[in-house]
C-alpha cells in the first residue's frame, strides 16, 4: 500500500510526467497536421512544393509520431515508476534533465528538417549525429527507471518485462541502424537493406514493448485485475512477441536478394503471430463483456477499441507475411495501412488510456466534465480511422492491379485519386478527433481545480 | 528463474543470428572495380543528402509519392534516359535539385548498381 510520505514524494515527479504528457501530445498534434499537409501533396502536386516539399513534411511527421509514442509512454512510466515501486524516483532532477535534452535534440532536428539538412535514411533522416543525442537524452530515463524499481525480475509483474525489454532494445536498435557508416554494410545494398530492415523492424518492437507495458499497466489498474500481469499465459504469450521482434523482421526482405533461409526464418516466425490472433479470438467475447461493462471508464474504453485495432492489424500483418502474397503488397500503401492502423489504432489508443487514466488520478472532477467531448473525439477518430485505412488498402490494391498490368506510374498515381481522396480528407478528420481529446487532456492536466482526486485511494 | 533463462537464451540465439546476417547471406554479389564503386558511394551519399528516400523506394523502403527505384534502371518504360530527365528538371511533384552533370551521373550510377543486385526482384523466387 501507498504510505502518506510515499505520496507526497511524488509530488515532483508528477510534475515532470505531467510536462512530459504534454511534450507528447505535442509532437503529437504536430506530427497530425504534417500528416495531413502530406496528404494534400499527395492531392495536389504543387501544393507547397517549394516551400516545404514532400521531402521535408514527410520525415517531420515521421519523426514527430514516433516521438509521440516513445515520449508519451516514458511520460506513464515516469508517473508509474514511484507508485509501483513505493519509493520516490531515483532521480527526480533526471527527469527534468531528460525533458530538456529531449526538447533541445527535437529542435534540433526538426530545424534540420526545415534546413534541408538529411541523413535519408528510413524514420532515421535526420544526420547521424542526432542519432547519438537521442541516446545520451535517454540516459537519465533509463537511470531511473533501474535505480528506482531495482526490480527482481523473478517475480516482476509482466509490465516491467516489457519496459525493461523495450528500453533495451531500442538502444540495440538504434545502435545497428547506424551499422552503415561502417564500410562493410555501406558498399553493399543487399547487405545494408537487410539489415536496416531489421534493425527498423525490432526498432518498432521496441517501442510496442513499452506502449503495450504501459497498456497491460492501465488494464490492471482500471479492471482491478493483478493476477494477469503475471500469469503463465501473459509471459507465454510476452516471449512469443519477444521471438518476433528479434526475427520477424525478415518478412519486409523477402524481395532483397539474402539467402532463402534469412527468409524461411522469418516466414516461421511471422506465422507464430497466428497463436497471438487466435487467443485474442478466442478471448473477444470476455473482452466485449469488459468493455461494456467499464465503457464509462474512458481509460479502459480506449484499451478496448485498441483490442479492435489489434485483430484488425494483426490479421493484415499476417496476410502481408505470406511470401506469395508480400510479392506484391510489399511496396504499396498496404504496408502504411498495417503501419498506420498500429500507430494510431494501437499504440495511440493505449497512450491515451494511459493519459486520461492519469487524468482521472490526477483531476477525476475535471476529467468528469469534460467526458462527452472527449467521447466525441473518440467516435470521431475511430471512424475516420476506419475509412483512413480503407483508403490505403484502396491505394495499395490499385498499385498491385497496375503493376500486374505493367501500367506507368503516372496513370497508377492518377487510378489512385479517388483512394487520395479519401485519404487525406479522412486523416484530416483524424486529426480533428484526437485534437479534441488532446484539448481535453491538456485542460484537465493544466487546469487549476484538482477535482476529486483517486490518487489518496487505498489500492492506487 | 524460468523467465530469466528463457530470456538470456533468446538474447543469445538473436546476438548470433545478428552477427550470421552482418556476415553471411548477404554477400556482394555484383563485383566493382574502385573507380565504379567510388562514383556509386558518391552517388549514394547523394541520395541521402537530399533524402530521396522520402518519396522513392529502395527494396520497399522509403515513400510513395514517388516511383520504385529498385528497378529503374533496366525497366524498359524508364532507364537511364528517364533519369537523367527527372535529376536534371524535377517534375510535377519533384522538386528540382539544381544537380551538376556528375552529380547525375554518380546517382545513375547507384541506381544502376542497386538494379544490377535486383535479382529476386525481377524474378520472385
Amino acid at each position: 500500500m501507498i504510505t502518506q510520505a510515499g505520496l507526497q514524494n511524488h509530488t515532483a515527479t508528477d510534475k515532470a510526467a505531467r510536462s512530459f504528457l504534454i511534450l507528447a501530445m505535442s509532437y503529437l498534434l504536430f506530427g497530425l497536421l504534417l500528416g495531413v499537409i502530406s496528404g494534400f501533396q499527395y492531392l495536389l502536386p504543387p501544393f507547397l512544393k517549394d516551400q516545404l516539399s514532400f521531402q521535408q513534411t514527410r520525415p517531420l511527421h515521421v519523426y514527430l509520431v514516433i516521438t509521440w509514442i516513445f515520449t508519451a509512454a516514458q511520460a506513464g512510466i515516469y508517473y508509474y515508476l514511484p507508485r509501483i515501486s513505493n519509493r520516490p524516483l531515483y532521480w527526480p532532477a533526471g527527469a527534468w534533465l531528460h525533458f530538456i535534452m529531449q526538447l533541445g535534440v527535437s529542435v534540433f532536428i526538426i530545424t534540420c528538417f526545415f534546413l534541408g539538412y538529411f541523413g535519408g535514411r528510413e524514420y532515421l533522416e535526420f544526420p547521424p549525429l542526432l542519432g547519438v543525442f537521442i541516446l545520451l537524452s535517454w540516459l537519465p530515463f533509463v537511470i531511473n527507471f533501474f535505480f528506482t524499481l531495482k526490480s527482481n525480475y523473478k517475480t516482476a509483474p509482466l509490465y516491467i518485462w516489457m519496459w525493461s525489454t523495450g528500453i533495451l532494445f531500442f538502444y540495440i536498435t538504434v545502435a545497428e541502424s547506424y551499422l552503415w557508416l561502417f564500410e562493410h554494410f555501406r558498399e553493399n545494398i543487399v547487405r545494408d537493406i537487410t539489415v536496416q530492415w531489421k534493425a527498423l523492424g525490432s526498432m518498432v518492437g521496441s517501442w510496442n514493448m513499452l506502449v503495450y507495458g504501459t497498456g497491460m499497466y492501465v488494464m490492471e489498474k482500471t479492471s482491478g485485475d493483478d493476477k494477469t500481469a503475471r500469469s503463465p499465459l501473459a509471459f507465454f504469450f510476452y516471449f512469443l512477441g519477444l521471438t518476433n521482434l528479434m526475427f520477424n523482421w525478415g518478412h519486409h526482405t523477402y524481395i532483397v536478394p539474402a539467402a532463402p533461409w534469412v527468409k524461411t526464418v522469418a516466414y516461421v516466425i511471422s506465422m507464430t503471430e497466428l497463436l497471438i490472433l487466435a487467443h485474442l479470438i478466442i478471448q473477444w467475447k470476455k473482452t466485449m463483456q469488459g468493455a461494456k461493462k467499464n465503457y464509462h471508464l474512458i481509460s479502459y474504453r480506449l484499451l478496448s477499441y485498441a483490442d479492435i485495432w489489434i485483430i484488425l492489424n494483426l490479421t493484415l500483418a499476417i496476410a502481408i507475411s505470406v511470401p506469395a502474397w508480400n510479392y506484391y503488397t510489399h511496396g504499396t500503401h498496404i504496408t502504411v495501412a498495417h503501419a498506420m492502423g498500429a500507430t494510431i489504432g494501437i499504440n495511440t489508443w493505449l497512450l491515451m488510456a494511459s493519459v486520461f487514466y492519469i487524468c482521472k488520478n490526477e483531476k477525476a472532477g475535471l476529467l468528469e466534465k469534460r467526458k462527452p467531448l472527449i467521447g466525441k473525439g473518440i467516435i470521431i477518430t475511430n471512424i475516420s480511422l476506419l475509412i483512413f485505412w480503407i483508403a490505403l488498402l484502396g491505394m495499395g490494391l490499385v498499385k498491385i492491379s497496375s503493376k500486374l498490368n505493367n501500367e506507368v506510374f503516372a496513370l497508377m498515381m492518377q487510378k489512385s485519386k479517388p483512394w487520395f481522396q479519401a485519404f487525406t480528407y479522412s486523416g484530416a478528420v483524424v486529426l480533428i478527433g484526437l485534437f479534441m481529446l488532446v484539448y481535453a487532456a491538456v485542460k484537465i492536466l493544466s487546469g487549476s481545480k484538482t477535482g476529486d482526486a483517486d490518487k489518496n485511494q487505498p489500492g492506487f | 528463474m524460468v523467465k530469466v533463462v528463457i530470456f538470456a537464451g533468446l538474447f543469445i540465439l538473436y546476438s548470433l543470428y545478428s552477427i550470421l546476417i552482418y556476415t553471411k547471406g548477404t554477400e556482394n554479389a555484383v563485383a566493382l572495380s574502385v573507380p565504379e564503386q567510388s562514383k556509386i558511394s558518391k552517388g549514394k551519399e547523394l541520395f541521402q543528402k537530399n533524402n530521396c528516400i522520402a518519396c522513392h523506394q529502395l527494396y520497399g523502403l522509403g515513400g510513395y509519392l514517388g516511383p520504385e527505384l529498385t528497378t529503374v534502371y533496366s525497366d524498359k518504360n524508364r532507364g537511364e534516359l528517364y533519369m537523367k530527365a527527372f535529376l536534371k528538371a524535377g517534375g510535377q511533384r519533384m522538386p528540382n535539385f539544381h544537380f551538376k552533370d556528375d552529380e547525375v551521373d554518380a546517382i545513375i550510377s547507384y541506381l544502376k548498381y542497386v538494379d544490377a543486385t535486383a535479382v529476386t526482384y525481377k524474378n520472385p523466387e
